[in-house]
């Protein structure tokens, strides 16, 4: 495999010979996601969502320089330009309503992606650099979300601008110089419109060079699998050309179905819709809510009665992420041979999603001390029970290889 | 794999049953809103032509006096099966200021179908002014910027009310238990013989509360029709599609299984 003029799996002959000789293009894609990549064969469909976020990028970035094109980022005009697009613009409508619900594909993917990682224990050696920047990509992706948000400069847009930039004045004697520099004014309006839309539409370009960092990690020590046991050999293994590009095209039309159902059926389903209403400084919605996919971090910043204190956690939450190759204790990747963390999985994923209901109503009655319970155990999870679970438990006993596991499966 | 689903049916119910066991949301207080049938909602709903034209009728006669239409022209009027010559006729009736022209002066002229709705009101101060202090809202996008929607706007328009004994209304105020807080500045726009429909529908308060819901709708969504036929040409090619995905992965792993 090594050396240009060795046969590495790339054509020889004729004008891609040619280019194959100068630039190693063919060999390299074959070695990437062609025959000559390994992947495990127990692969179950759990692990269609890396591609499927990769493939929801590409329909974000595609249909959002179209959207720039058209799209007038000043606070007067912002609110009517983005009704142009639905009005006036070509398949605007259609544009926007993918861009917008694009997200929440993307975001949805993201999470199924993360927690398949949680459950087999994808993080766990060598992978931890590999979920590190997974989880950067994860917080741009936010970040992304966040400016793309405001963009339309709606209410909603400009009232989560005021509460999400105001956070940072949380920060002890710098703050409030802090927020006054983001906000290149001292108040929210026109400049930090501006400045919001050149960072989102730099940033999924970041986004896209740390998502080909992770695939390049990921091919170092190949996809983990659902029984969390390295490939010893080719018996173990499948060409990732045709079984996992095959594996992915019917995932990806599965995909490709709910976005359509959510673009042409119900494309304002997961927004407010007081972001229909144009930006008024003086007047602040009843109720300010961020999109469904950041709603749990939202409870958590709000579970804290202390403002410095919600921002604290809700970064910590984030950063507890970073530690969990090594919080967890357990040699044992995949939850299915650990009978007591495979239980606590799901009830974490129970945490995750009472939050995101939480998060979702306003901080009254019982919502405030639920709030709070489901916070500290969110950390709970982590910095406790994950450490001492990993120690305590006795795994089952793990099968020799994934062939004899898959063949013993067959027969049954 | 199969555990692994039905552990996470298992978290689904576990977090719906959360749900439903809280509080709804006590901010608001409005009455459960009326569901009429719509013709524009399901997977196969479009406009009724006929009905955005009294929708437009109404519009132009009642709440035009108020309240603007600033994201709609009346170049618009004939995607809703206006004659042009009519739609020119409509905008016509109003004047806009443009220029400068050639002497650097602004000028009046009627209003051309490339002109948006022409506002009743030259800004929000002189409204407020008019209006004894209340801002009648843009209409181009009430039905999407409101909960509810199309039910919220129909139930609004027809649920004005004499207001119960223990609520006491504040000066020019009126009762409206869909309105958030049941008081609202604006009084029962809508009232048998207000106007007579061109095409001879009877002007009933519920008829023209329900074409000028659909008015707005189509004000607020106006490619719902085009989304809608589209969506049905896209699912049917990608459920197809899906269908052969499925059939080359089943044909491609067949060696492995």
């Amino acid at each position: 495999m090594s050396g240009s003029t060795q046969p590495s799996g790339g054509p020889t002959k004729g004008v891609l010979g040619w280019i194959e000789f100068r630039l190693p293009i063919f060999s390299f894609l074959n070695s990437s996601v062609g025959y000559a990549y390994p992947a495990p064969k127990n692969l179950s469909y759990w692990w269609n969502f890396g591609s499927l976020a990769g493939v929801a990028l590409v329909i974000q970035i595609l249909t959002g320089i179209v959207l720039a094109m058209h799209y007038i980022p000043t606070a007067a005009e912002a609110f009517g330009s983005v009704e142009r697009i639905m009005r006036d613009v070509n398949y605007g409508w259609l544009l926007r309503y993918m861009h917008a619900n694009g997200a929440s594909m993307f975001f949805a993917v993201v999470y199924l992606h993360i927690f398949r990682g949680l459950y087999y224990g994808s993080y766990k050696y060598p992978r931890e650099l590999l979920w590190w920047i997974g989880l950067v990509i994860f917080i741009l992706m936010i970040a992304t979300a966040f400016m793309g948000y405001v963009l339309p400069w709606g209410q909603m847009s400009f009232w989560a601008a005021t509460v999400i930039t105001n956070l940072f004045s949380a920060i002890p004697l710098v703050g409030t110089a802090i927020v006054t520099w983001f906000w290149g004014d001292f108040s929210v309006g026109d400049a930090l419109l501006r400045r919001l839309f050149s960072l989102h539409y730099l940033l999924p370009f970041v986004i896209a060079a740390m998502a080909i960092i992770h695939l390049w990690a990921l091919h170092q020590h190949k996809s983990n699998n659902p029984l969390g046991i390295d490939m010893k050999g080719p018996q173990d293994q499948l060409s990732f050309h045709p079984y996992y590009t095959a594996k992915d095209l019917f995932g990806l039309g599965i995909y490709l179905i709910i976005f359509a159902a959510l673009v042409f059926y119900v494309p304002n389903s997961l927004s407010e819709p007081v972001n229909y209403v144009p930006a008024n400084p003086l007047q602040t919605p009843p109720h300010i809510v961020p999109e469904w996919y950041l709603l749990p971090f939202y409870a958590i910043l709000r579970a804290v009665p202390d403002k410095l204190g919600g921002v604290i956690a809700m970064a910590g939450a984030l950063v507890v992420l970073f530690a969990v190759p090594w919080l967890d204790t357990s040699k044992v990747r995949s939850a299915r041979f650990r009978p007591i963390f495979k239980w606590l999985f799901w009830v974490f994923v129970v945490d995750a999603i009472v939050l995101g209901i939480v998060g979702a109503h306003p901080p009254g009655g019982a919502y405030v001390p639920i709030g709070q319970i489901a916070t500290a155990y969110y950390f709970l999870h982590f910095l406790v029970l994950m450490p001492v679970i990993g120690k305590l438990e006795s795994p089952l006993p793990l099968p020799d290889s994934i062939a004899t596991a898959v063949l013993a499966k067959g027969k049954r | 794999m199969r555990t692994l689903v039905r552990s996470a049916g298992v978290a689904a119910l576990a977090a719906a049953l959360f749900a439903a066991a809280l509080p709804a949301s006590p901010a608001e207080d409005t009455a459960p809103l009326k569901t009429p049938q719509w013709s524009f909602t399901g997977v196969m709903g479009g406009f009724d032509t006929a009905a955005l034209q009294r929708g437009f009728q109404v519009f132009d006669n009642v709440c035009a006096a108020c309240h603007s239409l600033s994201f709609v022209a009346y170049r618009n009027l004939v995607d809703i099966g206006l004659p042009e010559a009519k739609a020119k006729e409509v905008a016509a009736a109003k004047m806009v200021t443009d220029g400068p022209n050639d002497q650097g002066e602004m000028f009046q002229r009627p209003a051309i179908l490339a002109d948006r709705f022409v506002p009743p009101f030259a800004n929000e101060n002189a409204a407020r002014y008019a209006m004894n202090g209340a801002y009648p809202p843009d209409l181009s996008l009430i039905v999407k910027a409101r909960e509810g929607g199309p039910d919220y706007v129909y139930s609004l328009l027809t649920g004005f009310a004499d207001a119960p004994h223990d609520v006491t209304l504040a000066a020019g105020m009126n009762y409206n238990p869909y309105f958030p807080g049941h008081q609202i500045a604006m009084p029962p726009p809508l009232a048998e013989g207000v106007l007579d429909y061109a095409d001879g529908t009877k002007a009933t308060v519920d008829q023209m509360a329900k074409d000028v819901t659909q008015f707005l709708e189509w004000a607020a969504e106006p490619k719902l029709g085009e989304r809608k036929r589209m969506g049905l040409g896209v699912m049917l090619f990608l459920l197809v599609l899906t269908g052969m995905f499925y059939a080359v992965k089943r044909a491609v792993w067949r060696d492995v299984h």
